[in-house]
């Protein structure tokens, strides 16, 4: 059993985590990043089995061969617009494993402190690294495990509920159950008396008890956040999945779980802080739920909603000679991607002009519309972020709106009474012409009334967005 | 329904309401065309074009009137001409209702419906059959080219071998469609245009077309065009005098004026003053395009050219579309059709009269025996309030530098703060945790670090295939799954199995997913 040599390995894997991230950058790097992941993962798991988790390594290698094809499987057939379901599912995982590693702990701690000194000294494996804690550590390893299996509690059934809202198996509008807030509150006061209970006493009851409160809290707290807010949540489960897995590297004194699970920790973290401040909101209030209240009246919107067919269209993207398009997450419901791709390349072909713009918070997940039009083979030179291309729109001649609304809702900037006033938006509007593809005359998410609608170089294509720009399709060669 | 179209009566008036391309369109609509025999001769188009575009021509005016159920027309009808209109009939003209209430009487006890072209309201959905606009719009542009003909140089500079011409120098006053159109047409020849407005929000257009606003140091609440239906209003005299002031600053520098000023129903404002007038140089032109409401300079002679003592050729053309007869009729042709296609609802060639319709209730002058004009108020404003806009105030260099100053320092106070605070309460949690602790936790605050220094430059864009890596890679946790699995009882084993098998998926599965999607990523 030589550690000198894991810990090595664990050096080098952790290197190659960083740069695996690090390398996410730039399209180009990236491809190259993700072989560095694998081969770190592939490197520190061989190390583990090689030294101090050898017992049972057939076993592992058997479960780790059966859950790789189910892997395989999921990651091979997934439709990129399922892609926040799947990422979803998988924190869960990765909480009830931090649940389980930190309960084993537990359960191995008590057993190693039941035991005499003699016994202690003819322990080998994980049990002999909890034998030799003297007491202060082990008051410290109990805050750690049962932090690890709080954190992992929480993201395991927020990421079911949140796999359940985005895989439309629960309904996605935001719901409490009566008491709310207040229900949250106390679920966190008990877990903390669970924990004074349980540091003094280290006995299971509270352990269970706090799991429970937990798993509770994940539920509740994911239930009443809404549909179109899912990036920050997707993205904070992610951070918290990461935050488990420091807690359980912290109660195993196992340094690379510490860093990797502090790189995963910070990476959901700043995600999340991103998705916030794309949305003008602060991150209490996302995760609280609901819109904060207003000021004051909201604007009066005046003027009326235009429509147009698919004729007009075809003839303004003729005339046109710059067209921008803002995808969003209407465009992933319709499964339209493959049709704005087409129209992307066929206008392409014609010498137009065709950029992408692209709100960090469109879809349902950090970076969805990204890959849903590379999925779609539009060239991802010519999708851009919105601070990238919002400067471009007066001097753009169409701008196409596909599934899109708040996040192009002039009200942010005009109408400081408004729920989004000051959330960046896409200025489309300030285009020569706007055409719009909705299915009907509703709000979005937010349930706000989108001045854009009735501007007046506004047009409505109402409809479905898939058949809207299948027609689009057959008006332009 | 038949819709005639007869010859105008109007002395010099080329224009016709029907195009044999409009002819195919209301066709298309279930309407049957008829046009009086040369109607179109003088815009250019031929009896024998109208013949093969399916339009019955007939020779005489009279037979028109008594046939057609909708007459279109360009000018105002002659006496004359409505003695001949009948109950039920539609006349789709220009009117001029509100100075021609004899006329306006006698249509209305004809029985028939006269719609109004100038009448139609400015809304968004009515634009397409705002005749005033797209009529403007040719004036705007002839009226260059006017300008250009009695003007002795060339518009735009130019360096040549025999020497080097300087650019003119346009004032457009008055940004209205005309003015806009007036505007593009002078840049586009190369001329340096200055335009000038009364409505500070339109300073946004005049510069999108290439010619630079002329600003008023005035302080004043600013007209707001949209309690105005988007005209201009009149002015306060303060405002005047200040307008006038800059006018006569600029009068000397200035080859060519072009006055579209004008507010509804009023004699045109007086802008270019006799003494702006003496102050040009000899040769320079002033086209009025207010000439028939008196012009903006009193010294225009409505229809007519004349030449000043200073030799300022001032010219008052009121006829401006009419001497572009093929353009204007196809475009007011085309206005006219698309207030025929809102008239024809079921495009089966039944007139409905629809007075609900706010287009075609503005519009409607006479209907069924009653003067229907002025029409109410339509219930879509034309142009939503421009809401106030606070100036942000132009900083100065010294002001910009105290303000970065000042952010920089706000800066490093906030990094301070937070290194001092970390600092003091790592050393807090030094002083009470056992060394073995603090060892993970140097590198637990070292990998947060590391990690957020790396995650900031991760491509937006790449955000996605970043939570599928990081979801594989904090499957890490199986090392821990791993080292307990041998360890223990028969439910250690099992959790730990568990534990293993699941982030066995989420490893194999986060990196495929990852790898799949970034495979995907294509330049062009």
């Amino acid at each position: 059993m030589d550690f000198g040599f894991t810990t090595a390995a664990y050096v080098v894997a952790a290197v190659l985590f960083i740069l695996s991230l690090g390398g996410l950058s730039g399209q180009e790097s990236a491809k190259r990043a993700v072989w560095y992941g694998i081969a770190g993962m592939t490197l520190a798991v061989a190390a583990t089995m090689i030294g101090p988790g050898q017992g049972l390594w057939l076993l592992s290698l058997i479960l780790i061969a059966g859950g790789g094809g189910i892997g395989y499987m999921l990651a091979t057939r997934v439709q990129m617009t399922q892609m926040p379901e799947l990422v979803a599912a998988m924190h869960s995982m990765v909480g009830l494993a931090a649940v389980f590693v930190g309960l084993i702990a537990h359960i191995e701690l008590n057993r190693v402190l039941a035991m005499d000194v003699d016994a202690r000294g003819a322990l080998d494996g994980f049990a002999a690294l909890l034998a030799k804690k003297d007491a202060v550590e082990v008051s410290i390893l109990r805050v750690e495990l049962f932090l690890g299996i709080f954190i992992g509690a929480v993201t395991f059934t927020g990421s079911v509920i949140a796999y359940g809202k985005l895989a439309g198996k629960v309904n996605s509008a935001a719901h409490k159950l009566p008491g709310g807030h207040m229900l949250n509150a106390t679920a966190a006061a008990v877990s903390v008396l669970c924990l004074v209970w349980y540091f003094n006493t280290g006995s299971v009851l509270p352990l269970l008890l706090m799991t429970l409160v937990a798993l509770f809290i994940g539920y509740h707290l994911i239930m009443g956040i809404g549909g179109a807010d899912m990036p920050v949540v997707v993205s904070m489960l992610n951070s918290y999945s990461g935050w488990a897995a420091a807690a359980i590297g912290f109660s195993l004194g196992n340094d690379l779980l510490i860093v990797v699970g502090a790189l995963v920790g910070s990476s959901g973290a700043i995600l999340s802080y991103i998705m916030c401040k794309a949305m003008n909101r602060s991150f209490i209030s996302v995760i609280l739920g609901g819109f904060g209240g207003t000021s004051g009246p909201q604007m009066a919107v005046e003027g009326e909603q235009i429509a147009i067919d698919a004729d007009g269209v075809a003839a303004a993207l003729e005339d046109a000679d710059s067209i921008v398009i803002i995808p969003g997450y209407g465009m992933a419901v319709a499964q339209a991607q493959q049709s704005v791709s087409e129209l992307t390349k066929r206008l392409r072909a014609k010498g137009k002009t065709v950029r992408f713009a692209i709100h960090p918070v469109a879809g349902r997940l950090p970076g969805h519309m990204n890959v849903l039009l590379a999925e779609a083979r539009v060239p991802y030179d010519i999708v851009l972020e919105m601070d990238e291309i919002n400067e471009d729109f007066p001097t753009t001649d169409v701008a196409i709106v596909i599934g899109s609304n708040d996040i192009v809702n002039p009200a942010a900037q005009d109408d400081p009474n408004s729920p989004i006033a000051g959330m960046p938006v896409l200025e489309c509007w300030k285009a020569k012409q706007v055409f719009v593809s909705k299915r009907g005359q509703g709000t979005g998410y937010s349930g706000i009334e989108n001045p854009l609608f009735f501007k007046e170089n506004t047009r409505m294509f109402y409809g479905d967005a898939k058949k809207s720009l299948d027609e689009l399709l057959t008006k332009i060669s | 329904m038949l819709i005639g179209t007869p010859k105008e009566l109007f002395v010099g008036e080329r224009r016709v309401a029907l195009t044999p391309d409009s002819a195919r369109a209301l066709a298309k609509l279930g309407h049957d065309a008829m046009v009086e025999s040369g109607a179109g001769a003088e815009a250019g188009f031929s009896d024998a074009a109208y013949a093969d575009a399916g339009v019955t021509v007939v020779n005489s005016a009279a037979e028109l009137w008594a046939k057609a159920d909708v007459v279109t027309k360009v000018r105002p009808p002659e006496p004359a001409e409505v003695a001949q209109m009948r109950d039920g009939q539609t006349l789709i003209s220009f009117f001029n209702p509100a100075g021609n209430a004899e006329l306006l009487e006698q249509a209305r006890d004809t029985g028939a419906s006269v719609i109004a072209m100038e009448m139609v309201p400015r809304i968004s959905r009515a634009q397409k059959m705002d005749a005033l606009s797209s009529m403007a719009n040719i004036a705007g542009y002839r009226a260059v080219i006017e300008a250009g003909s009695n003007f002795g140089r060339f518009f735009t500079g130019q360096v040549t071998a025999a020497g080097k011409v300087p650019p003119a120098k346009v004032l457009v006053i008055g940004a209205g469609v005309a003015g806009l159109a007036a505007i593009g047409t002078a840049t586009s020849l190369g001329a340096i245009t200055l335009a000038f407005d009364v409505r500070p929000e339109v300073a946004e257009q005049i510069e999108s077309m290439g010619a630079e606003f002329v600003y008023l140091e005035f302080e004043e609440s600013s007209q707001n065009s949209a309690a105005t239906g988007g005209y201009a209003a009149p002015s306060s005299p303060e405002f005047r005098e200040k307008q006038l002031e800059k006018f006569r600053e600029l009068a000397p520098e200035i080859d060519i004026v072009i006055c579209t000023a004008l507010i509804p129903n009023r004699e045109a404002p007086e802008l270019w003053t006799p003494d702006m007038v003496a102050a040009m140089k000899p040769g320079s032109v002033i086209i009025d395009l207010a000439a028939e409401k008196g012009g903006n300079c009193k010294l225009t002679v409505m229809d007519e050219k004349i030449v000043t003592d200073n030799g300022v050729t001032i010219v008052g053309y009121t006829d401006f579309p009419s001497r572009m007869a093929s353009q204007a009729s196809t475009l007011y042709s085309t206005n006219i059709r698309h207030m025929l296609t809102d008239l024809t609802p079921a495009k089966d060639g039944v007139l409905v009269h629809n007075m609900e319709d706010d287009v075609i209730r503005g519009a409607t002058v006479t209907h069924k025996g009653e003067i229907t004009w002025p029409p109410p108020p339509p219930k879509v404003a034309a142009i939503a309030a421009a809401p106030k806009k606070e100036k942000p105030k132009e900083l100065t260099a010294v002001e910009k530098r105290a303000k970065e100053v000042a952010a920089f320092n706000q800066q490093t106070r906030n990094q301070v703060t937070l290194l001092a605070v970390g600092a003091v309460l790592l050393l807090g949690v030094g002083l009470v945790a056992p060394a073995s602790f603090m060892q993970h936790f140097i590198v637990f605050v070292l990998a947060v670090f590391v990690g957020f220094q790396v995650i900031w430059g991760v491509a937006h864009s790449l955000h996605t295939p970043l939570m599928a890596v990081t979801n594989a890679i904090s499957s890490i946790i199986i090392l821990g799954a791993l080292i307990q699995i041998g360890s223990g009882s028969m439910i250690v084993i099992v959790l730990a199995a568990f534990s293993v098998f699941m982030a066995g998926i989420n490893i194999f599965g986060g990196f495929l997913v990852t790898r799949r999607m970034l495979a995907m990523f294509q330049k062009s």
